[in-house]
């Protein structure tokens, strides 16, 4: 019978996310000792290894700048209702659509192939999102069970296409050959260095202010205009929409459109920015890592943008610590992840109530 | 007074309280939702609760029912103090609710119902024989009789109260509480509900009545008591008082009970609507060959038992809803031959306030500000090139508050934390503000406290005079016969009489609504 209890913003949006990831991280540590390393060496570890050099806070962002994508895609979904479980299969074909305009015209300048690529790689994930979408608005199957069939499509399509027809000819690994000089997204330390400072290379690269653009269009587009007016109603009570001469299946299809199209910019960091060629497997998890991000980050723009650094430098942590601690292997990284999307976002509300009984105002609850 | 002793007779010989409240209180958040109520309900007597919505009724009944806990104060039955965390604990304690929304399971049958809470073992055989001789005891002793082996979800609504009372009374309730048990009844199910009560308090039953309607007080309660902002501000025996004076006591002020008009002087047809015929997901006629017409200056009112179509008839018009068959005609363009939408309605001049506020007329997480543009986000007023201005909106919503008095006048403040009345006040600024020709009003008044009410159906004559046509459909027939010029009484789909404002009765409309037809109706 009881609501959730009220909070004060900055106990809602600051304290509590900060409770639940300690709460993590201590069961987290728990667990740690139980397999007879020091959990505090390991936090030490872990943070030295997300920002305690140049170099680790380069890839910390790197790897933020893949969450911030996908973390967007999930939200834009959200806000119209709508579970987006198929970002990584919308990043596999997006980084598709910007390697194949990389390959085909990666010599030429890269003031022409750069924004080229990037329109063609969310042109290529709104298109792996409409089909779900559309499926969805006129023929009623749940877009939580489509995009994960999507997902599994696009992996298969994709190491089809890699094996058969991308592939370098004369090579054994499944990948295409290498871009084009034109079509290599800037590192930040090479940006840096024209004025003069000085960072170590990473393969941090433009693509994060890509992202952060993205942070700003969604905001915008959300919040400022009246699509995403439209869009929100929609999400929040279909039959207001309707009642408002809102479409909902428009809204359904667009809302796809866009989160694919910020889902396939994933494809901009790591392809272009890093890799370089078209290879198996490159988001990585990251298309799921998004939907945490986007809960953690209440699917606020600013909020996804803090989880994503947060997701990153755990990433980025977690690989040091067990390239460093030798009972700690990958999969106890993993672990460590889960515990924070446990806490953050199934088991978010556990603090809730111990929280606002101990700021003095008791929870409002409603029948 | 000697603890846990029963005091069922006071010196005096009359009958010690069944239930007694001591300095309940009770906050959520800043509300504060209960302040210090006390309150004594005698043995074997009807006692009333009334007061507006969010005066703190609901919440004093749930602390009893064991819903919410009071923050401080005693709960005594039968003159001993009982400790109530959970609703078990109160049936226990020998009290019964029945809830405004049924809490039965629709695909459990009545018996498998009334048994839920006191299967009475692991095994349900046992319980379930035995539950069935005593509902059929029950049944005899108070002619509450109910098929116990049909599916609950399939009787009728007044069918379905009933398997609240009798549950209620099968787990030996001695007090039993009804939060607005009329609201789903017809008139002649309504006095059949209360020739019952009257017979649980021959027979020595306790019965709590909440309700908001005054005539409901007077007609069926020993005692009444008035509750204003988490307060009971009025206590008297039901004889010693009038509905003009326990509505001054609801509202703190003094109350216009009926509408004030003028005659009606309708003019031209604003809109014509033959044979509809309106369908469900599910392919059924909910709305069957219904012919109407609407004028401008005159407000029709629709009556009607809830579920017998009126929902589907407001979809219609509106155009969220394409109908099957038929034609509703306005301006030259026909709404349900083009199939047009609730977007192509709203130029065509048709404004509509949704029946379920809630659920259709507002998005509940939205600001005041952002739903005051429901519907009206396209509009050019609103809009700036690709983005929404904000400062426009907060303007539009700002004016309309302070036109239509809705407090507190905050546009940044969710539609939710409005009360019910102001919320309402709300929807019907935006859908009058467009200067609409015919409006459509579902429940105007549901959930809206009375001080809102007055305001509610002066803004409805004020339009009618200004010559536009409005379409009210409400289950209230108080609110039907006051506001109404014409009244259509639909049952079953169909439009089974005509009556005119003047010469409508409530027995004369409740016998069309059971589905008497009417004279005048071919």
């Amino acid at each position: 019978m009881k609501a959730a209890a009220k909070l004060p913003r900055w106990a809602e949006y600051g304290l509590l996310p900060l409770v639940n990831l300690c709460a993590a991280l201590l069961l987290s540590g728990a667990i740690i000792r139980m397999i007879g390393e020091s959990p505090w060496s390991a936090l030490k570890l872990m943070v030295d290894g997300a920002v305690g050099s140049q170099d680790s806070i380069g890839y910390t962002c790197f790897y933020a700048t893949d969450f911030i994508f996908t973390g967007l895609a999930v939200s834009v979904a959200f806000h119209a209702g709508l579970f987006n479980i198929g970002g990584e299969g919308q990043a596999y074909i997006g980084g598709l659509g910007a390697g194949l305009v990389c390959l085909a015209i990666g010599t030429w300048s890269p003031w022409i192939v750069i924004p080229l690529a990037i329109a063609s790689a969310c042109v290529f994930g709104a298109a792996w999102a409409f089909i779900p979408a559309w499926l969805q608005a006129r023929r009623g199957s749940h877009i939580v069970i489509t995009t994960i069939m999507m997902n599994f499509i696009a992996s298969a399509l994709m190491t089809y296409l890699l094996v058969n027809v991308l592939i370098n000819p004369g090579q054994q690994s499944p990948e295409s050959r290498e871009f084009g000089p034109g079509a290599v997204m800037p590192a930040v330390d090479v940006v840096l260095a024209h004025f003069g400072i000085t960072f170590a290379p990473t393969p941090f690269n433009m693509a994060s202010l890509l992202a952060l653009l993205a942070c700003l269009f969604v905001w915008v587009f959300i919040w400022k205009t009246r699509w995403g007016y439209a869009l929100r109603v929609s999400g929040q009570n279909a039959r207001a929409a309707v009642y408002a001469g809102i479409s909902p299946p428009g809204i359904i299809l667009a809302a796809m459109v866009i989160s694919g199209g910020l889902a396939g910019c994933l494809g901009v960091n790591e392809l272009m920015g890093s890799q370089h060629r078209i290879l198996l497997d490159f988001p990585g998890g990251a298309g799921f890592v998004g939907i945490a991000v986007a809960l953690m980050g209440r699917n606020h723009p600013v909020g996804i943008l803090i989880a994503s650094l947060l997701f990153g430098a755990l990433y980025q942590g977690g690989s040091q610590l067990s390239f460093d601690m030798p009972h700690v292997n990958r999969d106890m990284v993993v672990l460590i992840q889960g515990l924070v999307i446990l806490f953050c976002g199934a088991l978010e509300n556990i603090f809730r109530m111990p929280l606002a009984a101990l700021l003095g105002g008791a929870g409002r609850a409603k029948t | 007074m000697a603890p846990a002793s029963p005091a069922q007779q006071t010196p005096d010989g009359t009958p010690g309280p069944a239930l007694e409240l001591r300095g309940i209180d009770k906050r959520f958040g800043a509300v504060h939702a209960n302040r210090a109520v006390s309150l004594c309900v005698a043995k074997g007597s009807i006692h009333g609760l009334i007061g507006e919505n969010g005066a703190g009724k609901s919440t004093l009944m749930n602390i009893v029912y064991g819903f919410h806990q009071a923050d401080s104060g005693e709960i005594l039955v039968n003159g001993s103090p009982v400790a109530i965390s959970r609703p078990r604990d109160s049936i226990e304690a020998g009290i019964g609710m029945v809830h405004q929304h049924f809490m039965l399971v629709e695909r459990f049958t009545v018996l498998e119902n009334v048994v839920l809470g006191a299967e009475g073992g692991r095994l349900l055989g046992r319980g379930i024989a035995e539950a069935r001789s005593g509902l059929e005891r029950l049944g005899r002793e108070y002619g509450l009789e109910v098929p116990l082996d049909v599916e609950a979800g399939l009787l009728p609504v007044g069918m379905q109260q009933r398997v609240e009372i009798l549950k209620a009374l099968h787990h030996r309730a001695e007090i039993l509480i009804l939060d607005e048990p009329t609201a789903v009844l017809t008139p002649p199910e309504a006095e059949q509900l209360f020739r019952m009560l009257a017979q649980l308090r021959d027979e020595g039953k306790t019965v709590i009545l909440v309700t908001h309607k005054l005539k409901e007080i007077m007609a069926i309660t020993d005692r009444v008591t008035v509750m204003r902002q988490g307060a009971i501000v009025h206590e008297t025996l039901t004889r010693d008082t009038s509905p003009q004076a326990l509505a001054e006591q609801m509202v703190g002020r003094a109350v216009l009970l009926r509408v004030e008009k003028a005659p009606a002087r309708p003019g031209g047809v604003l809109m014509e609507v033959r044979d509809l015929e309106v369908r469900d997901a599910s392919g059924v006629a909910r709305v069957k060959g219904v012919t109407f017409s609407l004028r401008a200056g005159e407000i029709v009112g629709i009556a009607g038992v809830s579920g017998n179509g009126q929902s589907e008839l407001l979809d219609a018009i509106s155009a969220i809803k394409t109908p099957a068959k038929g034609s509703i005609v306005m301006g030259g363009r026909d709404l349900a031959a083009e199939e047009l939408g609730p977007r192509e309605a709203r130029t065509l001049g048709i404004a509509h306030v949704p029946e379920d506020r809630l659920r259709v007329g507002v998005v509940s997480s939205f600001s005041a500000e952002d739903n005051a543009i429901l519907g009206y986000h396209r509009l050019a007023e609103f809009n700036r090139g690709a983005f929404l201005s904000g400062a426009a909106i907060r303007k539009h919503c700002e004016s309309k508050m302070a036109s239509f008095d809705v407090r507190p006048p905050n546009p940044r403040l969710r539609i939710t934390a409005f009360s019910g009345g102001n919320q309402q006040k709300l929807v019907l600024a935006r859908e009058i503000d467009c200067n609409p020709s015919v409006l459509i009003v579902g429940q105007p008044t549901r959930g809206v406290d009375i001080g809102a009410i007055e305001f509610i159906h002066r803004r409805l004559v004020e339009l009618r005079d200004a010559g536009k046509a409005i379409l009210v459909v409400s289950v209230e027939l108080d609110e039907i016969m006051g506001l109404s010029d014409r009244i259509l009484v639909m049952a079953g789909g169909e439009i089974v009489g005509e009556v005119a404002g003047s010469e409508a009765t409530e027995e004369r409309l409740g016998l069309l609504m059971a589905g008497v037809k009417g004279e005048g109706h071919r």
